[in-house]
Order: structure tokens, then sequence, then C-alpha cells
């Protein structure tokens, strides 16, 4: 007789679920400023350490404390943070258009808005995102134009992309935004192409990759890590671990069995784990990878540690699996508010001011929504043109006649 | 003036939901943005925030009421100034305060293009089915509980089988086919997998290689298209390849072809794909009765099956038998309505077009003959031929493209088979060659229609 027990596997359970109390007891937090920034040209192997702790630069106090806060000018804080607002008053409003009935589908990034801001602003014109659907901030702290972006929400007869995507699925070449992918993943492995394409062709512009804890289980993000380590073209690898894929929690994508920034040590490359609330942190460490890429040293693959506050989409309901109280007790806390906290006690905010810039936010996406409106919202704003038009340079003979057929 | 409060939708596909509960009275003062009440449908729970502030002036609609469609008033919120008098000039209760928007007519020509009839659920009596013993007792049955059922029931009987993919376990399936499996068979038999459907396909070959019997769900047949390598290089041909030694008895099971809104990456349909691969069975149910049948057939199958269904479809009630053990077989269509002027071949959704057609074909005068062919590989082919040799006529409808289609094979199969008999050319009745537009008058124009399947008949009866 055999003396081994039977085989068994295992399935990864959250902590909790609806009805039991927040718990992060388990999640380690390290004190801000507590972790070293090596050199730019510092090798992957002499770096492991930065993968498995996290990054902080803003203290309780609001204070940027230790080697990552970098001393950046008033204008950029202010920037950040009013990018941040703006991001939030953005969100609001298109859920209420959803509920309304004007758009069929949106999804908020609230609690994550520090991460595509501060990514963005530490970027250069003409480099490219290659986003998922949560970084509407990578648009919004830049200044594309609102009217269009909900005209895209609303698919109306003013939508740049003619009536073609699904809402929130922007798409700005010149703004540095590829179209975003309903399947995902695949939007990962472009960028490390088209870094290697701006390498080819001796560039200095870079590529940004972005992908969801849940997304790096698949074999795109892989395939990514694998050419990027051969070919180390310039790129950042972003991974915003949200905590939660729909109603998966990271752990089935592997986040208990190490952090997803240490997917990169096998490939040799180097890593960042990084507090995805912390602006400051988000836009040093960001600026690290970014300096790192520009100057021919390869890809940087940075795991922002964030917590998904808003439902997946307008579809999910988040109460059927996690505590409606988890993210009021997530300990990396809210990104405005910190940054707020840290602006007021550098003398550069006041309540007043931050009241005042949510009321003024608040009527740009309102007076930017009725302006999308009077286009025409779900369902009334597209016409069959739209089927035929800027698809060919020169329509071959039977789509025209099948236009003329339809008369239009 | 008063505003309405509509009932929402939580997606294109959600026709209506139950009112849960108001967390708000009349007289009570409402911010925009605070929640007033919850609703519930198939998918999910969901609040319902007001949009603007003002005062609950009358709920309409009260707690606990199901079936409440989307877009009718549940409740008028009051503006300032405004006292309950002013609710009388609001809309009729309970009427519908959005009626879907017709796309604008500019021409005549694009007229006929758009005077589209809208598919309703099924009105139509099918006839009495072989399969099923006279007399059995038949229970209303969405397809999405059809399909539920199916897996369940081959569960109990079968220690082997188990159903894995995204959010088939906590979240009791993206469109809630799994919902309460978890519950019954527990997290090693219900098994959430990481996002990664090359992967997760590859796992259950291999799990199949080792005997167990995997179903495979697919959150949308989109989603497969990485996983295409393992279902046709692995799963497909392993049996062939060893020489009868491993087989891959498996079920790769979703959402398939165009829902509502979702775009050009998540609206197409996979049935020719898969069609055309030796050593894959597919099949594609309308109703719910097959839907149950064929899944627990294609269950219990030695080979690979891809089981194709449909968003649309889940929520449709049909009746389903009550019989202990209630199996559809594989490869066998069904002649759903007898007729003997034209033959009208379809499959999946649809069928949604061939049947009210063919009862608006009736009251012209045309008695059309309906098959549904149910498995697309392999095809019943003898059944489609019989048919069109009594007609001499047929007009095949899928929703999927036209080149290399379903139809097209049909359509080829019966000129090899039964030229002879034809009196006219047959006629497909397709989607568009156009990957599908998000916008809905897009959309709509990109999808086939009854009208066209009538005009498609009128054409091969030459009848103006």
């Amino acid at each position: 007789m055999s003396d081994y027990a039977p085989l068994s596997f295992k399935v990864p359970e959250p902590e909790v679920r609806p009805g039991d109390e927040p718990d992060f007891s388990h999640f380690e937090v390290p004190r801000a400023g507590s972790v070293r920034r090596p050199d730019i040209e510092t090798n992957a192997r002499d770096m492991k350490d930065l993968a498995t702790t996290i990054i902080r630069v803003m203290n309780r106090d609001g204070d940027a404390v230790g080697p990552w806060a970098m001393k950046l000018e008033d204008s950029i804080l202010h920037h950040g943070l009013r990018s941040m607002l703006r991001t939030r008053a953005f969100d609001e409003r298109m859920m209420k258009l959803q509920r309304q009935g004007k758009t069929s589908f949106y999804m908020k990034c609230t609690g994550e808005e520090a991460i595509a801001v501060g990514q963005q602003m530490a970027l250069s014109k003409g480099d490219m995102n290659f986003p998922t659907y949560r970084q509407q901030g990578l648009l919004l702290c830049q200044d594309y134009p609102l009217v269009d972006m909900i005209c895209q929400i609303l698919s109306n007869s003013r939508d740049p992309l003619h009536g073609r995507q699904l809402p929130i699925m922007y798409s700005s070449k010149d703004y540095g935004f590829f179209t975003i992918s309903g399947n995902l993943g695949t939007q990962y492995i472009h960028a490390v192409g088209w870094a290697m394409a701006s390498a080819i062709k001796g560039d200095t512009k870079i590529a940004s990759a972005w992908i969801g804890d849940g997304s790096t289980a698949e074999t795109d993000f892989h395939s990514a890590l694998v050419n990027a380590s051969v070919y180390k073209p310039p790129v950042v690898l972003n991974i915003v671990n949200n905590q939660w894929a729909i109603s998966s929690f990271q752990g089935i994508a592997g986040g208990d069995s190490a952090t997803f920034a240490e997917r990169a040590h096998g490939f040799g490359i180097p890593s960042l784990r990084a507090d995805g609330n912390d602006f400051l942190a988000v836009y040093a460490v960001s600026k690290w990878a970014i300096e790192r890429a520009r100057r021919n040293l390869g890809p940087t693959l940075i795991e922002w540690v964030t917590y998904r506050v808003a439902p997946h989409s307008t579809s999910d309901d988040p109460s059927q699996y996690r505590p409606r109280e988890e993210s009021a007790a997530w300990p990396l806390g809210d990104p405005v508010l910190r940054l707020k906290n840290h602006l007021i006690g550098r003398g550069l905010w006041s309540e007043e001011r931050h009241v005042q810039a949510e009321a003024e936010f608040d009527e740009e996406i309102r007076s930017a929504t009725r302006e999308a409106e009077t286009y025409g919202v779900m369902g009334e704003g597209s016409s069959a043109r739209d089927i035929f038009e800027e698809v060919y340079k020169e329509m071959p003979p039977h789509l025209v006649a099948q236009r003329q057929k339809i008369g239009v | 003036m008063p505003i309405e409060i509509l009932m929402p939708a939580l997606s294109p596909t959600m026709e209506e939901g139950i009112l849960a509960k108001w967390l708000k009275n009349e007289g009570d003062s409402v911010e925009a943005g605070d929640i007033i009440a919850e609703i519930e449908t198939d998918k999910a729970t969901m609040e319902v925030e007001a949009v603007d502030e003002g005062i609950i002036g009358q709920i309409l609609v009260a707690d606990g009421t199901e079936g409440v469609k989307v877009n009718s008033v549940i409740a008028i919120l009051l503006q300032e100034g405004e006292t309950k008098a002013d609710i009388v000039s609001a809309a009729p209760v309970g009427q519908t305060a959005e009626p879907e928007v017709a796309p604008v007519i500019e021409t005549e020509a694009e007229a006929v293009v758009t005077s589209i009839i809208v598919p309703a659920a099924p009105a139509t009596q099918i006839i009495e089915d072989s399969e099923i013993p006279h007399g059995t007792e038949m229970r209303k049955t969405t397809v999405r509980e059809a399909l539920r059922d199916a897996m369940s029931e081959e569960m109990r009987a079968d220690s082997d089988v188990f159903v894995m993919g995204e959010e088939v376990a906590e979240y009791q399936g993206a469109y809630k086919i799994t919902q309460g499996m978890l519950e019954e068979f527990g997290s090693k038999r219900v098994i959430d997998t990481p996002i990664t459907e090359h992967g997760f396909t590859g796992l259950a070959v291999g799990a199949a290689l080792d005997g167990l019997r995997p179903i495979v769900e697919f959150m949308t047949w989109n989603f497969a298209m990485q996983a295409i390598d393992q279902i046709i290089n692995s799963a497909a041909k392993t049996l062939y390849m060893s020489g009868g030694q491993l087989g891959c008895p498996i079920v790769f099971r979703g959402a398939n072809g165009a829902a509502a809104r979702v775009g050009a990456q998540h609206s197409q349909c996979f049935a020719a794909w898969y069609s055309q691969v030796p050593g894959l069975k597919v099949v594609m149910p309308w109703t719910a009765a097959d839907a149950k049948g064929l899944l627990k057939s294609a269950i219990r199958d030695q080979n690979p099956i891809v089981f194709l269904e449909n968003e649309i479809l889940y929520g449709q009630s049909f009746d389903v038998p009550v019989l202990d053990d209630f199996t559809v077989p594989i490869g066998k269509a069904k002649i759903v309505r007898p007729g003997v002027d034209v033959t009208i071949v379809s499959f999946g959704i649809g069928m949604t077009y061939a049947m009210p057609a063919a009862e608006e074909l009736a009251k012209m005068g045309i008695d059309a003959e309906v098959i549904d062919l149910r498995t697309i590989r392999p095809m019943d082919m003898p059944t489609v031929i019989k048919s069109v040799m009594k007609t001499g006529r047929c007009v095949a409808i899928e929703e999927g493209w036209p080149q290399s289609g379903v139809t097209a094979e049909i359509g080829y199969r019966i000129m090899e088979e039964a030229f002879d008999y034809l009196d006219a050319p047959v006629i497909r009745v397709t989607g568009k060659d156009v990957p599908m537009p998000y916008a809905a008058n897009l959309e709509k124009l990109a999808l086939p229609n009854v009208a066209d399947v009538i005009s498609a008949v009128k054409a091969v009866t030459y009848t103006s």
C-alpha cells in the first residue's frame, strides 16, 4: 500500500466575504520614506528587495519624506491634485448618465486616480500609452477635449470614433492613448512592440504598458515580459493591482504566492512596487522608470498597489462578493485626500480652494455634458454613413453600390 | 415639471427586473446621488441613485414588484415649488417613457432597410417533438436555467464532471449560468480561474486527457480566440494523433454572437470558424429544451464539443419536458414548423428571425417549413435535403458574416445533392460584412432581421 496521502489542490479564497468585518491585518504597509532609491543603472538582480516592499513618500502627516521625495514645482502639485479631482468629478457625472439611460456602460476609477494622472504627468509629449479601461486620468490630466470624450461615451453624431466603439474605449493617437481593447491584455505586448519600433526608428519616445492584476494571468502579459527581457526596449510595464478583477480577488491571479512585481525577476527585469494611492510616489517612481527607458537602459516593471473602490463597471454589484465597508478600511487611504493634505501642509492649498475646485470641475463637466448631449445620446447619434466612411481611402465599387442603394 | 424616475437598465440586454426595496418614502427630500431604491435582476442587485435633487412626490411601483420593465416610470420627483397636484400632467403610470428610438429615416431607400420587425420572444407553437414521450409535463424554463440544470444533473450523476472558467463560482457566472452550483458542488468542482483563456483551456485539455470531463465556460466566445490553438490543435486532434489512446471528452461553452451594444470585439459568431474543424462537434441551440438536452449529450460525448450559446436567448423562456433524464441527440436537426412552399433553415438566434417570418408569411399564404439545425457539425443535411426536395426552395439564415459562412455550406450542399429539385437559387440572410458597430442604430443595420427573411422568401417563391 502506498504511504502517500491522496493528492489535493488549492482554490484561493479572500480573507473576508460580505457580512464579515474588513480585514487588512495581513497587509504590511512599510513606513513612508523607508525604502531605498537605487541608481537608474542598477542591475535587476541588485534591486530584488524593491519588488516585495511598497515605495511610499507621503507619511501620515502628509509630509514628503525619504529618498523618493522629489523637489517638485508647485504647478506640478496643483495640476496633479486638480486633475485627480477632475477625474473623480468626470466619473460621478458619467455614472449618472448611464443611470439615466443616455449611455449603456461606464467604468469608474475611483481610488485609483493618482496612478494614471501621476504617470502621464511624468511622461513627455509623443510617448505612447497602451491603457486598460481604468486609465481615463491619462486623458483627463491633459487638454484632451472634454466634449469629445463625452460624445464618445454617448455614441452620438460628434463621437470621434463614429459609433464603432463601446463607451469609454477612447482612442487618441495625438494624446498618446492607444485604442482600448475589450479583450484583456492584448495591449501589453503591443507596447513592447511599439517601443522596439521607436528604437528601430532612432526616436526618443517611449511606451507605457498598462494591465490589471487579474489580467496578468493572460498569456499576453508573459509574452510581453519575455520579449521585454530579450530585447530590452524602452518601455514601462505598469501593473495596477487594485485587488479585484470583477469578483475575483488578486489571489486568483496568483497574488498570494508572490507579488505581481516579483513576476519580473524570472525575466531579469528591474521591478518596483509602489503605493498607487500616493501621488508623490507615483510621480517619482514613474520618473525613475521613464528615465531608465529614455536612457536606453531598458524596461522596468512597476506594481501599483491600490484598491478598486468603484464597482468593476455599471453592470457589477460588489456587495455580492466583498464587504461594503472594505474600501473605507483600505490601509493606503484616499489618493485625493492624501495629496490635498500634503498641499495644505505646504501652504499651497486650503479647504476653501478644495471646495471651489470641486465645484469648478462639477460645473465644467456638467456644461460639457450639456453640450455633448446636443449632439445626441445613445441610439440617436450615428448615421449609416459611418459604416462606410473612413474605412477605405478609395471605396471599392461594391461598397459604393451598397451605399447608393441605402441612400446615405 | 415633475421628473420621472425610470427603472434603470444594468446592461443593454436587461428588459425587466424586480424592484426589491424603496429606501425613501413619498415626501422625502433627495439629493442627486442619494440611494433611493434597490433593484434586482438575474444578473445582479443594484442600488438606484437619484439623478436630480427634489422630493419624492409619488412612488408608482411598490416594494417587491417583479417584472418591472426597463424605462417604465417607477416614481415621480418633485422640483422646488411643485406639489403632488403637478403630477397629473406627468406621463401615464406604467407607460414606457422612452420607447426605443427608431433610426432616423432620411430617404426612401433607407426606409426599406430600416423597417425592421423586432423579433419577439417566440409565441410560435413548436410542433410536438418525437424525442419527448406523448403527454410529458412541460415546465416554462429560461435558456439560462436549462443550461444550469443540464450541468447540475450531469455533475450529480458523474463525479468526473466539473465546470471551470472566469467568475463561474463566487459570482455565479458572468451571465449567471452557474447560479447555485458553487453552493451545491463546492469550489473543487465549480472552479474560478485566473483570467487566462489560453491557460485554463489547456488545463482542461490536460484534465480531460487524464479521464475527467471538464466543462469550460468562456465568459464569451470572443475571449476564447486566444485559446483556439488549444481547442483546435490539442483538443480536436489528440485522439486522432495518439492513435485512439488519449481522448478529450470536454465541453467548451459560453455566449456566442452579437449581444447588444458591445461593439466589434464582442459581437461575432464563431459557428462557421469551428464547424470547419475535423475532430470537433459544434452545437448551437435555440430553445431551452434543446439547450438542456444537447448540453447533457455534449457532457456525455467522448469528443470535444464547441457549445455556442447566446446572451439574448439566456433570458427567454420555453417549455422544457419534466423528465428524469432528457437528452437531445447531437447531429440531428429538427423540423420546427412543417410547410410545403419553402424551406427556411437556421440555427441558434437565427431562429428568432425565421419563426416570426414564417408566421407573417403564413398570413400572406406562403406555407414555410422551418428547420432548426441545432448542431452545425455534424450537419444534418439529410433532413434539409429531404425538405428542399419537397418545397423546391430554400432560404438559409445566420447572424454571422456571409463569406464562408454556415449558410454558404448549406447552399452548396443543396446544390450538390438537390440541384435538380430547386425551383429558385438558395438565398442567404446573414449579418453584414462589417465589424459590428457599437451605436444602436448602426448595430441594427448590421444584423439580419425578419423583414430580410420575408423578402428573401418572396424572392425564392417569386411572390411580389
